[in-house]
């Protein structure tokens, strides 16, 4: 079944102008919420170009998110703010160095061994900065100046302010957005997929299936690169936490619950996921207790995610049923070859 | 270094990768047998530290903490595999990331509501109390060289179970063929649910004997869970002989990367399973696939 396009069309319009309308309505606590969301989003989109289209289930995501947050705090000055036009290239360049080097190393296993080695990698960035005292060890560190957008003189975005901010999260997320599905649409997204589906056919079709998978792997750690290094200004803290394997656990949830098949279902997910965070938290004290349980009922009750639910619900009733079997069943397998 | 001193640190460093063997050899099993990940292995190890904490507590009885702490984390993995991990067996690696996630988030969350967030010690059995006089300042706890033979013993009856009966016949052959074991009419279901119970109790044995010489804290079963997936990559999944050799290799590279370079001693175990994954994809002893 296929949700119908001119009404999935209408509904992403209207989202759309709802959150550059959000400013002008909500207080300053929901632009904050929405700023670290979107932002998020942006992480469990890029995680979904890995895992959903790529078919490597990663635990090292959240790594890249913090490592681009820790580049930043180390490239600010104590007096001033970063220069944006240094800082981010050159988080993003630490970024996707480590990502290549992980990937590299990572990919030349497959299955259970791939989602051990990343989360191993991954706690090697952790334990980097909580043993050493590179960056203040388990303290974590302050970022006290927000990086400084400046041309010629002339600061062009203050993102100390809220409703700036705001919209710098929401341009990321669109910039974001529209590569992964870029990426997903062009003859490289179409070799990333047949590798996922059969490895061995697409190897032997001549498509150079390890170097596809790395750039994949790169791209989406440069990604989550962007987001954490904007989330890392936005809170003006960086800890080691920031890039431990629950935050990769999390972000793996955000992706299962919107949906693998698409760009944007993840996007839906991290929004749900923190929405529901948030309200789970202000009403109980033991909300993990209930999170979990909402974890495991998504694996058994709704392994298509939120975007299964939504096309039962907007179902286009005149296109031909079918598709046996939809839901996560064919992503994120893993092929053993 | 001198020579006293160089022995209690390997003396250290062989009971660290023995325990990290047995915790590890539950998770290999697991693998290897149910081809399930199982993220919330750490999780029961913690578990079975603070069952350790509370049984001695309310009764003041090591051995009794010993014996109900691995009895209800047997019955705990029955439970759990016949309710969730059952069905999971053929679904993809994703789903069952999930689910033990998920378990992560539950238990550790009951662990907060019966037994709070505090850091708690738990006393070694009477007898076991006390150390032995290396030299005049050097000093080497009972308990730990217990810990070595009790760990040692256990080793050698996974290792008898798995090579000389017919149990280990039958897991043997599980974790070569799935398919065609199934089709000699070895039913697997029971199998899979004695292995997954045995695998998370032998996680929580880990938890209860290392309560005596470390504290028990609500963050202890995060980094064992790291270090014992660091174990089966070495040793390749479903290798009990390999999560052996891997588990004496991280203690010992563990142990004396403290001593030499505390600074980066957690990322020079990580470093090693980069070289071996580097020589060896499939890990030392784990079979091309």
């Amino acid at each position: 079944m296929k949700a119908s396009p001119a009404l999935a069309r209408a509904l992403l319009a209207a989202l759309l102008i709802a959150a550059l309308l959000l400013p002008m309505i909500a207080p300053t606590y929901y632009l904050q919420f929405f700023a670290k969301a979107m932002l998020l989003a942006i992480v469990a989109a890029s995680l979904n170009l890995v895992v959903g289209f790529g078919g490597m289930v990663s635990l090292c995501h959240g790594a890249f998110f913090g490592l681009a947050g820790y580049v930043l705090a180390l490239a600010s000055p104590s007096s001033s703010g970063a220069s944006l036009w240094t800082s981010l290239p050159l988080a993003l360049l630490v970024v996707a160095v480590a990502a290549a080097l992980v990937g590299a190393l990572a990919l030349r296993t497959r299955g259970i061994y791939f989602i051990m080695a990343t989360l191993a990698f991954g706690e090697m960035f952790f334990y980097f900065f909580h043993d050493t005292r590179v960056a203040n060890g388990s303290d974590g560190i302050y970022i006290y100046f927000e990086p400084e957008i400046v041309i010629a003189g002339w600061r062009l975005v203050d993102l100390g302010n809220k409703t700036s901010f705001y919209y710098v999260a929401l341009a990321s997320l669109l910039l974001a957005i529209i590569v992964i599905s870029t990426l997903v649409r062009s003859p490289f997204g179409a070799a990333l997929m047949a590798a996922r589906d059969n490895e061995q056919r697409a190897r032997s079709l001549g498509f150079p299936v390890f170097r596809i998978r790395l750039t994949a792997f790169v791209l989406a750690a440069v990604l989550a690169g962007i987001a954490g290094y904007f989330s890392a200004s936005q809170f003006g803290f960086v800890a080691p936490q920031t890039l431990g394997w629950h935050v990769s656990a999390t972000l793996l949830i955000m992706v299962v619950l919107g949906g693998m098949k698409s760009v944007l279902g993840p996007v839906f997910g991290a929004f749900a996921l923190l929405g529901l965070e948030e309200i789970l938290k202000s009403n109980i004290e033991h909300w993990k207790l209930i999170e979990g349980v909402i974890v495991i009922a998504l694996v058994f009750m709704l392994p298509g995610g939120l975007q299964h639910l939504a096309q039962l619900v907007f179902a286009d009733r005149r296109a031909p049923a079918g598709q046996p079997g939809s839901g996560a069943s064919s992503a994120g397998r893993q092929h053993h070859g | 270094m001198d020579i006293a001193t160089f022995s209690v640190q390997l003396l250290n460093a062989v009971q660290h990768g023995l325990v990290l063997f047995l915790v590890a050899s539950g998770l290999t099993l697991v693998f290897g047998i149910l081809g399930v990940i199982n993220l919330a292995h750490g999780a029961f190890y913690m578990l079975g530290a603070y069952l350790a904490y509370w049984i001695a507590g309310y009764t003041g009885s090591f051995a009794l903490a010993l014996v109900g702490g691995v009895a209800i984390a047997f019955l705990l993995g029955l439970v759990l595999e016949e309710a969730f991990v059952k069905r999971l067996i053929g679904r993809d690696h994703l789903a069952q990331v999930l689910l033990s996630y998920g378990l992560i988030l539950v238990i550790d969350e009951v662990r907060q509501i019966l037994f709070g967030k505090d850091v708690h010690s738990v006393a070694p059995p009477a007898w076991l109390q006390g150390s032995i006089e290396l030299t005049d300042v050097l000093s080497y706890p009972i308990y730990r060289l217990a810990l070595c033979i009790a760990c040692l013993v256990l080793a050698g009856i996974i290792f008898f179970i798995i090579q000389k009966t017919r149990l280990g016949m039958i897991l043997r052959a599980g974790a070569e063929n799935r398919d065609m074991t199934r089709a000699l009419g070895i039913s697997f279901d029971r199998v899979n649910r004695y292995v997954f119970a045995g695998g998370i109790a032998l996680a929580a044995l880990g938890g209860i004997l290392v309560a005596p010489i470390s504290t028990v804290f609500p963050g202890m079963g995060d980094s064992m869970l790291i270090l014992s997936f660091v174990v089966v990559v070495l040793g390749g999944i479903g290798s009990v002989a390999g999560a052996a050799f891997g588990a004496l290799l991280i203690g010992l590279t563990d142990t004396f990367g403290k001593v030499f370079f505390p600074q980066v001693s957690s990322i020079l175990v990580y470093l090693l399973m980069v070289i071996i994954l580097l020589w060896r994809p499939n890990g030392l002893l784990g079979r091309a696939s």
